[in-house]
């Protein structure tokens, strides 16, 4: 009755999120007295989860499931959770994990919490405190189910290392049939994504216009960041919905969120709440957003960030 | 078309969230609620469907009685008829397994819910769903083609886009995108006066329990004053985060 964690890979190599719900799972199976397992599916290289504490892989190697299925990737976790007899499942809250854990939840007919931001504060009842009403409060919930499932937030655990080495063997489930199939993929490849990004860089109506968005992707660039927006820009189309982070948005917990020319409405601030340190460049000393900043500059944007690129710039050529 | 949209009632989105009953319990006091934003974009692609491509919309909330405003506002919004499943929502599975059999009964193609409500951002209603009653299913959905059976859709996924063929029945989990900020409609007086006669049906629950428990809420750790730096010694922003927040 070991604990089973989905661990996603992209093109073969694990996602950052796979390592933190690694983490996760062991941390749980640490308070259970059991270990953990991982299903990876179609990953090269699985020695790297040894690292975050993962006991055993069940590899999953099938040229089917190379573009990601909800429907087949459920039914795949399923077929792993049944046959090492789990009471535990683990998954990330990426876009994936997201849209399978539900169906893999009526599969499993596991009780499931998700947006899980710690470990459980008990394993009897099965405790765990996740974020509601958009991360503007916590809730406290047990899950009551014989099997359980957990979607963690992403950057919520962290990553934990532990020196262990995780045995491999091959599983080969039944595929079932696609209901939906994947007809084009439109993503670019060489951005940080703001699922996956540790920093966030996010400009508001402040910026005045599209054409001034060179400077906050320089500053993304320089700090290897995702550039992120505020409603009203993506509203007015100067920037993609894919970039609206807030309330209605994507939500982001990244380490750093720099928010340039955004007053901070509560939907925003709900949207970015999760991010450890949020530092706000705004015209306006009265601005919503100081409140809930962790550092601040007064001043206007079009002066402070062409010279917060160039500190920048000298800091890192020193690192 | 046969569609149904799934209608969360949610406290609006600037609410002040608090907390009664030993923070048991929501305090709804002084809150005003309003059809979850992610639905809202569902029903109005929705009324697309209606309009453009002729298809009947019904829609439907799991909920007491005080949820019925909020089905007013869908039907004065334009859609023909509302159900009400006469129960507290508990948890996802419970919704789900209740809204499985208003689909079920009602024999609907596609079943349009938001990818999840603003409150207790579940986001496994719509997924469960379309597990429980057999049908395809399109989570984070920006955009939706319907064609005899066969539907075309794409998805958000982390760093993009995915254009994905399906057939129906479907279950879509939608969002901004299937329709823009700009054609959300607000129910002027005809359509107001209209909702008042179409009719919303109670309907009493099926035997389902919940497979997880609300213990308690808790509010965030209120948050220390900010530490402003001037816009003249920028240096000292970049020590802070290196030094001090250690987070470049």
């Amino acid at each position: 009755m070991s604990v089973l964690v989905y661990t996603e890979s992209e093109k073969g190599a694990f996602k950052k999120v796979a390592l933190e719900v690694a983490s996760y799972a062991k941390a749980v199976a640490n308070q259970l007295g059991t270990t953990v397992t991982a299903v990876t599916i179609n990953a090269n290289d699985t020695t790297e989860l040894g690292k975050y504490g993962v006991d055993k892989v069940l590899n999953v190697n099938n040229s089917q499931l190379d573009t990601f299925n909800a429907q087949a990737y459920a039914n795949v976790l399923k077929q792993a959770v049944e046959n090492e007899n789990a009471k535990v499942v683990i998954v990330s809250s990426s876009a994936d994990s997201k849209y399978l854990a539900p169906l893999l939840a009526v599969g499993l007919n596991a009780g499931f919490a998700s947006n899980v931001v710690e470990a459980p504060t008990s394993t009897s009842p099965f405790t765990v405190k996740r974020t509601a009403f958009t991360n503007k409060a916590f809730n406290i919930t047990t899950i009551d189910t014989d099997v359980k499932l957990v979607a963690v937030s992403n950057n919520a655990f962290g990553l934990v290392e532990s020196n262990g080495n995780a045995s491999a063997e091959d599983f080969s489930p039944s595929i079932p049939e696609f209901g939906v199939n994947v007809q084009s993929v439109d993503k670019a490849t060489d951005k940080v994504t703001i699922a996956d990004a540790e920093i966030v860089v996010s400009g508001g109506r402040g910026l005045k216009g599209p054409e001034n968005w060179g400077m906050v992707e320089e500053l993304a660039d320089i700090l290897g960041a995702a550039t992120a927006c505020s409603k009203p820009v993506s509203d007015l189309g100067w920037r993609p919905h894919s970039e609206h982070v807030g309330q209605t948005g994507k939500p982001v917990a990244s380490n750093l969120y720099i928010a340039i020319g955004i007053s901070g409405a509560i939907q925003h601030l709900a949207g970015i709440n999760a991010s450890k340190v949020k530092v706000v460049i705004n015209t306006d000393a009265e601005a919503p957003f100081f409140k809930a900043a962790d550092y601040g500059v007064v001043g206007d944007a079009f002066e402070v960030v062409p010279q917060l690129i160039e500190k920048l710039k000298a800091f890192k050529a020193q690192q | 078309m046969k569609i149904l949209v799934c209608i969360s009632h949610v406290p609006d989105t600037t609410s002040k969230i608090n907390f009664t009953d030993g923070d048991s319990k929501f305090d709804t006091n002084g809150v005003q609620f309003v059809i979850n934003p992610n639905d809202e974009f569902g029903l109005t692609r929705a009324m697309w469907f209606k309009e453009k491509q002729g298809a009947s919309v019904d829609v439907v909330n799991v909920g007491g009685a005080e949820t019925e405003p909020t089905l007013r506002k869908a039907l004065a919004i334009g859609a023909d008829s509302a159900i009400r499943v006469n129960t507290a929502a508990v948890d996802g599975f419970q919704v789900a397994k209740q809204l499985a059999k208003v689909v079920q009964d009602g024999g609907y193609d596609l079943v349009i819910a938001g990818r999840e409500s603003i409150d207790y951002n579940g986001g496994m209603v719509p997924g469960m769903l379309a597990g429980l009653t057999g049908a395809n299913f399109v989570n984070n959905c920006i955009n939706l083609e319907v064609d005899g059976t066969n539907a075309t859709a794409t998805r958000e996924i982390d760093g993009g886009k995915e254009t994905v063929s399906t057939s129906l029945p479907l279950v879509i989990g939608g969002q901004k995108g299937l329709v823009e900020e700009s054609d959300l409609r607000i129910p002027n007086m005809r359509g107001i006066m209209m909702a008042r006669k179409k009719p919303l049906t109670v309907a009493e629950p099926v035997d389902a329990s919940a497979e997880t428990s609300s213990v308690k809420f808790e509010k965030p750790e209120p948050k220390g004053a900010v530490t402003l730096v001037s816009p003249d010694n920028l240096d000292e922003l970049v020590n802070l985060l290196h030094n001090e927040a250690k987070v470049i």
